[in-house]
């Protein structure tokens, strides 16, 4: 911010120097200039020298080993070009680990946002006890992950978990949580979305607060109920929000591996890999199997799957949720044709 | 100062910065100069690093003896769990950051047989300390004995004697011992109790394939790196005895579930297999159930469950010296005084003659012999398995085929053809 400031003043005085000065530039000025010119990326240098080091130096060794039949312990390695991603792609337990990955990230992320942004237009409301009622939402987020799997383990134990002795007790039967694919999915998903929702209404709830409130206003004047209102003033201005949420809860999703990891005691995702993850199966090759080669390739692969899901989340989203400023921004043909129906009407106006 | 210098100082301030950190990111890599080899027999002042995890029984008292006689120090640190331990050992191995002396447990050692040339050999003259299959087990493919053996988990019959009475069977431990001499003997009763009560007659199916499994000579994977997994008959076998017979007597199909620590104590079935160590965790789970009881016996001779190894990685500081603590460890007199303390039986054939051991009696399963027991139950195993690198991948996915078939996923055929692709990727 500063250099901007100051650049405007600099430059005339330089010109009328250049004139009267003599062309060898002292040394204490060419250190200036010099400062002008790299101190502002100096001063970010300190976080993009260390992001090279612990985030592009991995990524990139993480790329050079997927290519390799890689030994930890000796750490050397043998180039076989891409065996390991065929390898990868080839496993049944690769396609089984994505089907659930997906499953569990629908199961988790779609009812997680409706009910943020539903407990969000709640909570926007004049309500007593604001803050109480904002803090308690997030309160779930503060418990960690490996806690509330504890928790919730033995709320979904098969046999004498909370869920199966209430069914029970009112006569049906208990739901087998560590058989059937679905019904674990549906206990990971509640895992995520109890841990997940309060942090994600607080931001969306931050959004809707910073939407004009003479839009509401107005839409009362018109007679729009609360119902017309959400949709047609709150929904649009969250926009941007949203992206951001449904990203950062597409990335989250997909990576999901604390919850399945401690869903059972082996934490390798059930005898017939019912809720194995993309990222639990990576654990589980290189740390269970120490077969590094073959999880840098799945690492890979995992980030190409989020790329991919992010760009079709990003653009479902633009298309589904409208911004209220497509109005005003028209394209060209837009306004011209616009131009020529006004043009138009307001000939035959005058020629009636 | 003028708006110029305060700029320059910052130009200043930002490369010092930026260095300082550039640089200190470099720092890491520089690897301590090892130290000087020590002279021959004086370890006067040296410290060691002992790395454990949970309880292999090695007190602070224990190890003052060993500094008192050698003037070693000896620094222990423990990790909580064996997979702790083991992410840690394999992270470490052949570079730098490992104990002197390590812990490695029996379902990674065979991991690390594949490095065995990164871990110092036992000197000869300590070969025969330890039993036969023990020491086999421990022996690369060069001859070189590279562990040294702490416990071992010689299985028994574990038992309820009031469900035993219930069910119309005899409850005196030494009667209870001769009802199981052969596995089909002991799926008989298993029946018969079932049809009886209704209920399981033992806590998981996979404890039975990893009994019968433990009594074959090859199982997955040959001495010289064949895999046999999907062709050897034996394991067909046991699979087949598995899902037949066990499965329908069994409560579970593995171990370590949250209802399975529960069922201890609620008497849901009546029997375990179950080595020394398993004692201190039904005694743990179940501390007001009288009835436990544990009888001298194990279908068709013995079976070892579990145990750990001293291992002393070659690149070490001191290996003369660890080497020195690890034999010291081992000894039969120390591993007595470690039975003593936390329960790990011996796999020394003098340490098992100790009036220590042979006169131990388990107050909570109503006084039985357990020292005398393990003795009988150790001395009952003849046959050692080969376990090739891959053992635990094989096992690990066999047991999820028992699973499927518990838990009605898939059934028998099912389950066996998913085994055999599965294990095809290997």
């Amino acid at each position: 911010m500063t250099t901007t400031a100051t650049r405007p003043a600099t430059r005339p005085t330089k010109k009328d120097d250049g004139t009267r000065q003599p062309r060898v530039i002292s040394f204490s000025q060419k250190l200036s200039k010099w400062d002008l010119k790299f101190s502002p990326y100096l001063y970010i240098s300190p976080f993009f020298i260390m992001f090279a080091i612990v985030g592009l130096f991995p990524i990139g060794y993480t790329a050079v080993i997927s290519f390799m039949d890689w030994d930890l312990v000796r750490n050397s390695g043998e180039f076989i070009g891409i065996d390991q991603y065929v390898w990868i792609l080839t496993q049944p337990h690769f396609w089984t680990a994505l089907r659930n990955t997906f499953s569990i990230f629908l199961l988790s992320s779609v009812p997680q946002l409706i009910l943020a942004i539903f407990i969000a237009a709640v909570l926007d409301r004049n309500i007593r006890a604001r803050t109480f009622w904002r803090m308690s939402v997030l309160l779930p987020f503060v418990v960690a992950p490996v806690a509330v799997g504890l928790i919730f383990t033995a709320i979904f134990a098969d046999n004498f978990g909370l869920v199966n002795t209430w069914l029970n007790g009112i006569g049906i039967d208990g739901i087998p949580w560590h058989k059937d694919p679905l019904a674990s999915h549906v206990a990971i998903a509640t895992m995520v979305n109890y841990r997940w929702t309060g942090y994600n209404t607080l931001i969306l709830l931050a959004a809707m607060q910073a939407v004009n409130r003479d839009f509401y206003e107005a839409a009362t004047v018109d007679g729009a109920g609360p119902v017309r209102q959400f949709f047609s003033i709150t929904l649009p201005s969250l926009k941007p929000t949203l992206i951001f949420v449904i990203i950062t809860s597409t990335i989250g999703g997909l990576q999901i591996f604390d919850e399945p990891r401690v869903f059972d005691q082996f934490g390798r995702g059930g005898a017939g890999q019912q809720w194995l993850t993309i990222a639990l199966y990576l654990y589980d090759i290189g740390w269970g199997q120490w077969n590094f080669g073959r999880a840098a390739a799945m690492a890979w692969i995992l980030f190409v799957i989020i790329l991919l899901i992010g760009l079709i989340n990003l653009f479902i989203t633009r298309t589904l949720v409208r911004d209220e400023g497509l109005h005003r921004e028209l394209t060209k043909r837009q306004a011209r044709a616009l131009g020529k129906a006004a043009k138009k009407n307001v000939k035959e106006e005058a020629s009636r | 100062m003028n708006s110029r210098a305060l700029r320059r100082v910052g130009l200043m301030a930002g490369v010092a910065t930026t260095a300082a950190i550039v640089l200190s990111g470099c720092a890491g890599s520089s690897n301590p100069s090892p130290s000087e080899s020590e002279g021959e027999q004086n370890f006067e002042g040296v410290e060691l690093t002992l790395a454990t995890f949970n309880d292999f029984g090695y007190t602070d008292e224990l190890l003052a003896e060993f500094t008192e006689e050698t003037g070693i120090k000896v620094v222990h640190n423990k990790a909580a769990t064996s997979n702790d331990a083991r992410a840690n050992f394999f992270q470490k191995l052949g570079k730098t950051g490992l104990a002197d002396v390590e812990a490695v447990e029996v379902d990674w050692f065979t991991e690390m047989m594949k490095y065995s040339d990164l871990v110092a050999p036992v000197p000869e003259d300590l070969k025969g300390r330890w039993l036969d299959w023990k020491e086999q087990a421990a022996t690369d493919a060069n001859g070189n004995l590279v562990a040294y053996g702490t416990d071992i988990g010689p299985q028994a019959v574990c038992f309820r004697a009031d469900l035993f009475e219930e069910a119309g069977l005899p409850t005196d431990r030494e009667e209870v011992a001769k009802l199981f001499p052969t596995w089909d003997a002991f799926f008989d009763i298993a029946d018969e109790y079932v049809a009886k009560t209704g209920k399981p007659f033992i806590d998981s199916a996979n404890s039975v394939l990893q009994g019968l499994v433990n009594q074959l000579e090859t199982a997955y994977e040959k001495p010289d790196g064949t895999i046999v997994a999907t062709e050897n008959p034996d394991i067909r076998a046991a699979y087949d005895t598995v899902v037949d017979r066990a499965v329908p007597i069994s409560a579970y199909a593995g171990q370590w579930s949250e209802d399975w620590f529960a069922s201890m104590a609620s008497g849901e079935y009546a029997a375990m297999l179950c080595p020394p160590w398993m004692h201190g965790i039904i005694s743990g789970n179940a501390p007001d159930i009288t009835d436990w009881d544990v009888a001298d016996a194990f279908p068709e001779g013995g079976g070892n469950w579990g145990g750990s190894y001293l291992v002393v990685p070659a690149n070490g500081a001191n290996v003369a010296a660890a080497q020195k603590l690890a034999d010291w460890l081992t000894s039969p007199e120390t591993q007595i005084k470690a039975f003593n303390s936390a329960g790990t039986f011996p796999s020394q054939p003098d340490a098992q003659s100790s009036p220590d051991l042979t006169g131990f009696v388990n107050e909570y399963f109503n006084d039985a012999p357990t020292g005398e027991i393990g003795i009988n139950r150790a001395n009952a195993i003849t046959v050692s398995t080969y376990k090739g690198e891959k053992y635990f991948q094989f096992h690990d996915a066999l047991q999820n085929a028992v699973t499927r078939v518990f838990d009605g996923v898939e059934d028998k055929e099912t389950a066996w053809n998913t085994w055999v692709t599965e294990v095809s990727a290997f």
